[in-house]
């Protein structure tokens, strides 16, 4: 991959609201240029989406919990993990699945409105799903850093107005 | 009891006729004002990576707060060395010819000092930092300064060097790449100048603080370049390349009895330089390769960034070769520098910092860092804009 290509996913990875003109002055390219890489990255599948990162305990009346839960399983034969991955992901609730070395074999993360909610998908829906072993749930209790950015870190600037 | 002498006497003439620094009237103009962005800070945005600090806490915690060698930590300089073999292809002996400073800025008053005999000539390429003819008036020295132009993007020539060279020349300071203009003199345009310089018998102060921050094209030091290694005392740090100016930490590499001279100094007036700031570099040069490459990347952007929005306002600005500053002219306004810098201060809490402060012909030119954040970098251009099409004639 180019190194403008690369740099182009950096900024926007960072901040998906970039509009193409401020990309454009930053990487010192047309916005034509920008628009074109941006439909290339977005057809070959290197972009998958624009999201936005929300910090969700600054949301009035927000109310919700995160779960990360160890999932041992029973691969099975031919396709490995990636079927019972596939049965995990498509549940909306889960945010995340990666499949894992060591202890356990699936991280699953999920998010749900609250505690029994959670509880009562990874009793009633994970747990039960043929291939699954055990489950074991570890509730977030507070997120400081996620997906690279620390969470209300704020940009003030520590340097004097003006200095040599 | 009278006093036989006004309390003023006491200073010595040469610092009672120091000018003081022009930064620190737009310093206290722009510090009791609320909500300025600040185009007008000379040092990274980015905090000191991570690794680097974590390490300075782990040698406080392992009990390392003595002092350290008077040169400077031994593990320290020979990580110095390697970084000066590796990266610029010069080599010095970790022994005997690098001294670990409080900033490349006491490298500078260190090497002045141990150089400059009363009435010697140092040349200086203006505009450029403000420190460098104070340092030289410090050390008994006379400061010549070459007036470069804007239309050879400051760059200094070679017939420049040849007509300001007297018989009293010692030595050619030579900041590359420049602050304030962002100029920056590649391999070919430093090999003439090194021809003046050995011809001459000078010694070039070569201040290579900002060589990692070069966008287009390799860095060269002059010190590398044939016959050029006895002629040259490089001096540079940490503070702009891996974002660690309030660490005071620097370095000088050069001849054996320069730097000798230089310890001498040193070992006399500052002992050594701060121990924990010693063992974070030390991790800075192990390390510190990955948070140099991505503040460089993000330097480079906010250039593109900044320079374009000038060309939208219609402010002549080349394209600074290195460092983080961009030097446009505002000839167009018809304001002098300063009133610029003012004006724009107070209508649109936008600080900037005069040319006219790093010296005459600096003047019809402002520095901007862009050393900050996108969004303010991009609020800070929509205020000049407007500030700008405000007073067209």
């Amino acid at each position: 991959m180019k190194e403008k290509e690369r740099e182009l996913l950096h900024l926007i990875e960072k901040n998906g609201r970039l509009d193409i003109d401020t990309l454009g002055k930053l990487l010192n390219l047309s916005n034509d240029e920008i628009q074109s890489m941006l439909e290339e990255l977005e057809t070959v599948g290197a972009i998958q989406g624009y999201s936005a990162l929300i910090d969700w305990s600054k949301v009035l009346d927000y109310e919700g919990v995160t779960a990360m839960i160890d999932v041992k399983v029973t691969p099975t034969r031919g396709v490995g993990f990636d079927k019972v991955a596939e049965r995990i992901y498509r549940f909306p609730e889960v945010k995340a699945v990666y499949l894992m070395s060591g202890a356990y074999d699936l991280s699953v993360s999920i998010e749900g409105k609250t505690m029994l909610e959670v509880s009562r998908f990874v009793s009633e829906k994970l747990s039960t799903l043929e291939s699954v072993l055990s489950t074991t749930t570890h509730f977030v209790l507070k997120k400081y850093k996620h997906d690279g950015i620390i969470l209300g870190d704020d940009e003030e600037d520590k340097r004097m107005v003006v200095s040599p | 009891m009278t006093l036989k002498r006004s309390p003023h006497s006491y200073l010595s003439e040469t610092v009672a006729n120091l000018k003081p620094s022009g930064i620190r009237r737009f310093f206290d103009l722009a510090s009791q004002m609320e909500n300025v962005i600040s185009l007008g800070v000379g040092e990274p945005d980015f905090v000191t990576p991570w690794n680097v600090i974590e390490a300075s806490y782990h040698s406080l915690e392992q009990g390392h707060t003595a002092y350290t060698a008077n040169a400077g930590l031994p593990e320290l300089r020979e990580e110095i060395s390697t970084y000066l073999r590796t990266q610029f292809h010069i080599s010095y002996s970790s022994q005997d010819q690098l001294i670990v400073t409080v900033g490349a800025s006491q490298g500078i008053d260190l090497a002045l000092r141990a150089i400059v005999n009363p009435g010697d000539e140092v040349i200086i390429v203006g505009p450029t930092f403000v420190a460098y003819e104070s340092a030289v008036l410090l050390a008994g020295g006379i400061p010549v300064t070459i007036q470069t132009c804007p239309e050879d993007q400051f760059k200094l020539t070679p017939v420049q060097l040849e007509k300001a060279i007297t018989s009293k020349t010692k030595a050619v300071i030579l900041c590359n790449p420049n602050n304030p203009t962002g100029t920056f003199l590649n391999k070919k345009e430093l090999t003439a100048i090194a021809e003046v310089i050995k011809q001459h018998d000078l010694l070039i102060l070569s201040d290579e603080i900002y060589a990692e921050l070069t966008y287009d094209e390799p860095y060269t030091s002059v010190a590398s370049l044939e016959g050029m290694k006895e002629h040259t005392l490089l001096i540079s740090g940490f503070s702009k390349a891996f974002a660690m100016t309030g660490w005071r930490l620097g370095y000088a590499a050069g001849p054996t009895d320069i730097i000798q001279a230089m310890i001498k100094i040193h070992q006399y007036t500052m002992m050594c330089a701060p121990t924990m700031a010693q063992y974070a570099a030390v991790e800075a040069l192990k390390n510190g390769e990955n948070s140099v490459r991505e503040m460089k990347i993000s330097y480079k952007q906010r250039r593109h960034f900044i320079v374009q929005a000038f060309d939208n306002m219609g402010l002549e600005c080349p394209m600074p070769g290195g460092a983080f500053y961009a030097f446009p002219s505002i000839r167009s306004t018809g304001f002098t520098s300063e009133e610029f810098a003012e004006a724009l201060l107070m209508e649109e809490q936008v600080a900037v910092v005069p040319g006219s402060v790093f010296g005459q012909n600096g003047e019809g030119f402002i520095r901007c860092s862009y050393a900050t954040s996108l969004k303010r970098l991009n609020e800070a251009t929509k205020r000049m804009k407007r500030f700008v099409e405000k007073h067209a004639n």
